[in-house]
């Protein structure tokens, strides 16, 4: 032992750049993660930011259709790809589940390095067809046969989203393998942090549906370059086929958003209310179970797209299905809070905040799994609006909840509270005002990735741009705080939250190998002395 | 923690050999589920044509030739019979004939592609090709070329995993004439095998489906 006893992961070891970017160390892989994803947060914003600027008044206003089309498909893609697929596992994730379990590591050091790069590799390529190439302009979802003729750079974009799928599969692989070998004496299954729970289940999902997007986009390679036929009606293909395969990754892909999300509000509701989960295994089970339907839902996409009856019939309900697991979760969310000492320091905001928009979320999404109602909505700004307030009403507010929570332990310093707040309503406000006006437009029959609108969803359009502004204020002062807190603010305690998992146990930040000696559980993750 | 001074026989955050074994296990077995993903995306694909164009897969599937497929599985169920004794052999120390039952696994593997190759060269030969590079004028059945782009790609994406396979397979060879394994360790050895019996299950489920059923 060459080191005093307490030296934090940071000063241990090796030093200055090759150290990070050779790194074994699940923190430091957690930390670049980070950094990379919030980069893609601000490039798939910015992007969204150009879509609103264009879309504020009807007519053309800065952008050809052209250019428009490219904005809207980096938006989705960036988003989806770059951001919160590899976000909250890949940061949150890497950083916390090895701490959680009183792990040293995940199973796989090595592995976990490689998905990083993959990830990288994979926006590199795509950066390729972005800069050097004409860009993409067929929406995040690359449907044929509209992407097999496009002049634009789908390749580079598909081949791109293979290379992080492959990352993505990697990383649910490394820590599936990690819940099962590596907890420490005592942590049995049941008393697994929610939050464990939700990754490991997420990851349940990465290894089983994406290999089937990677190879779909292959063949969609394939398509576009030897003209293989699978999804071209002219030569025989079937372009719906494409729908399906994409639809069944891309819907359980929706629960490899949402679940790493909902483990993070599982963290931060119980800590921040000082009160035991209400119904710890109905939320360990919903997590499993929201995996499992996932699956036998994907064909509500396409219930216009000429399905059987018998098929629309079967998935509109099988849809209706998923809002039970969910719904188990927001009750058990809601009690847990009841008669808590409830601190509203800014994770608990944005907690808060998240039982709002996931309710609105989700609830929108029932309207849309019914069969009748969904001819109308279909390819309507509700359908922008719905998965908007799950993606970025849902995903993103529990990133951003994760991060304040889990920052003092991540970087050993407190964030600053004031801003933090402020942040949380910028963002709130701005969230709200920008997507409760897409529903309205939406429910009047305005259809999405248009470039031009009729004048009688003007209103509600200035409304929703306006309101992506005030979205936009509130991630750069969550960035701003990050950034400047990182350096300047004060030392964070082990245990600001009085947490009772595992991580707060270890230092803030932790050090090299996490605990000085491997701990022993000898009771629940949530105990707090007072029952529910 | 100990030093890097302390050599381990296994990596540092794992307890022991054993404890590793079991996690690498785990984790390979997961990655054999993703091949089984993958290659379900193809057999879904090519049952969906089959259902709506039978015609046309019962022309296009006579130009196949049987005796090679049929060759060829046997060659793979050999192989991994060899593979399955090398580690058995491993697992009894016995290194000399665990290395000769990995160059027997590697040979049927060379096999594989050579007849392979002799397939594809013959198809390319009469202008058998997928997609916009098919060039055969003797079909009734129309876009019968989608039979045949179907054919490259199944067998050309399980060529490719043998071709894996066989640099996995070399890369234990040279590990183990390093010494690297013996019977308290062989994680390795037993991973690649795991690899290795599932390309060869493809096959076994690709062959009949492709080549014989019509
Ligand atoms: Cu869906």
């Amino acid at each position: 032992m060459g080191h005093a006893a307490n030296i934090n992961f940071y000063e241990a070891g090796n030093k200055g750049i090759m150290s990070w970017l050779i790194t074994l160390d699940h923190k430091r892989i957690g930390l670049m993660y980070f950094i990379t994803t919030m980069m893609s947060l601000c490039i798939g914003g910015i992007f969204a930011l150009l879509v609103r600027l264009e879309l504020m008044f009807p007519g053309q206003q800065f952008f050809d259709p052209n250019t428009y089309n490219r904005l809207f498909t980096l938006h989705g893609a960036v988003m989806v790809f770059w951001f919160i697929i590899p976000a909250i596992p890949g940061a949150l994730g890497n950083f916390f589940l090895p701490l959680m379990i009183g792990a040293k590591d995940v199973a796989f050091p090595r592995l976990n390095l490689l998905s990083y790069y993959l990830l990288l590799l994979g926006m590199a390529i795509n950066l390729y067809g972005i800069l050097h190439g004409p860009g993409a302009d067929t929406g995040w979802t690359f449907y044929t046969p509209y992407s097999i003729k496009t002049g634009a750079a789908v390749v580079s974009m598909v081949v791109g989203v293979f290379f992080m799928g492959f990352a993505s599969i990697l990383t649910g692989l490394n820590f599936i393998v990690t819940v099962h070998t590596l907890r420490c004496p005592g942590l049995t299954w049941f008393r697994l942090p929610l939050f464990v729970w939700a990754i490991y289940s997420t990851s349940i999902l990465q290894v089983l549906a994406t290999p089937v997007i990677g190879i779909t986009l292959i063949l969609l390679t394939l398509e576009r370059t030897l003209g293989i036929g699978f999804f071209d009606p002219k030569l025989g293909g079937d372009p719906v086929l494409f729908q399906h395969f994409f639809w069944f990754y891309s819907h359980p892909a929706v629960y490899i958003m949402i679940l790493p999300a909902m483990g993070i509000i599982s963290e931060v509701i119980p800590t921040m209310s000082q009160k035991t989960i209400f119904g710890y295994r109905a939320i360990a089970y919903s997590s499993l179970g929201l995996g499992l339907v996932s699956f036998l839902v994907w064909g509500h996409h396409m219930f216009t797209s000429g399905q059987s009856e018998l098929a629309n019939f079967v998935f509109s309900l099988l849809t209706m299905a998923t809002a039970v697991p969910s719904a188990i979760k927001m009750f058990n969310w809601v009690a847990t809070m009841y008669k808590g000492s409830i601190s509203l320091a800014t994770p608990m905001l944005y907690a808060i905040g998240f039982l709002f928009t996931f309710g609105i979320g989700g609830i929108t999404g029932i309207m849309l799994g019914v069969l009748s109602a969904d001819m109308h909505f279909h390819d309507t700004y509700f359908v922008v609006a719905h998965f908007h307030y799950v993606m970025m009403g849902g995903a993103a507010i529990a990133l951003f909840s994760g991060i304040f929570y889990w920052f003092p332990k991540m970087l050993g310093r407190m964030y600053n509270e004031f801003l933090g707040k402020l942040s949380f309503w910028f963002f709130i406000v701005g969230f709200n005002v920008t997507f409760l006006a897409q529903f309205v437009a939406g429910l009047n029959g305005m259809p999405r990735r248009y470039h031009d609108y009729d004048s009688v969803y003007a209103g509600w359009n200035l409304i929703s741009t306006v309101g992506s502004w005030g979205i936009a204020l509130g991630i750069l002062m969550i960035i701003i705080n990050v950034v400047y807190s990182s350096f300047k603010g004060p030392k964070a305690p082990a245990n600001p939250w009085k947490g009772k998992t595992l991580e707060w146990a270890a230092e803030s930040p932790p050090v090299l190998e996490n605990f000085e000696k491997t701990p022993t559980v000898t009771s629940g993750p949530y105990d707090y002395g007072l029952k529910a | 923690m100990s030093g890097a001074h302390e050599h381990l026989d296994h990596a540092h955050h794992f307890e022991s050999v054993e404890h590793e074994f079991e996690a690498g296990k785990l984790g390979m077995w997961l990655f054999l589920v993703t091949e089984v993903m993958l290659f379900g995306v193809f057999f879904a694909g090519y049952g969906l044509f089959h259902y709506l164009y039978p015609e046309m897969f019962k022309e296009a599937h006579h130009h196949l030739d049987k005796r090679m497929g049929a060759l060829n599985t046997v060659v793979l169920l050999i192989s991994s019979l060899t593979m399955a004794l090398s580690i058995a052999y491993i697992q009894r120390d016995n290194v000399k004939r665990a290395k000769q039952m990995l160059l027997l696994t590697l040979l049927c593997a060379a096999i594989f592609m050579v007849v392979k190759y002799f397939e594809y060269s013959h198809k390319i030969h009469l202008g058998i090709l997928p997609g916009d590079l098919f060039k055969a004028a003797d079909f009734q059945a129309p876009n019968i070329a989608l039979f045949f782009s179907f054919y490259f790609v199944m067998t050309g994406t399980h060529g490719l995993h043998v071709l894996i396979g066989m640099a996995a397979i070399l890369w234990i060879y040279w590990r183990m004439g390093r010494g690297d394994f013996n019977s308290r360790k062989f994680g390795a050895v037993e991973f690649v095998g795991l690899y290795w019996h599932i390309v060869d299950l493809i096959w076994i489920f690709l062959f009949p489906l492709v080549y014989l059923v019509v």
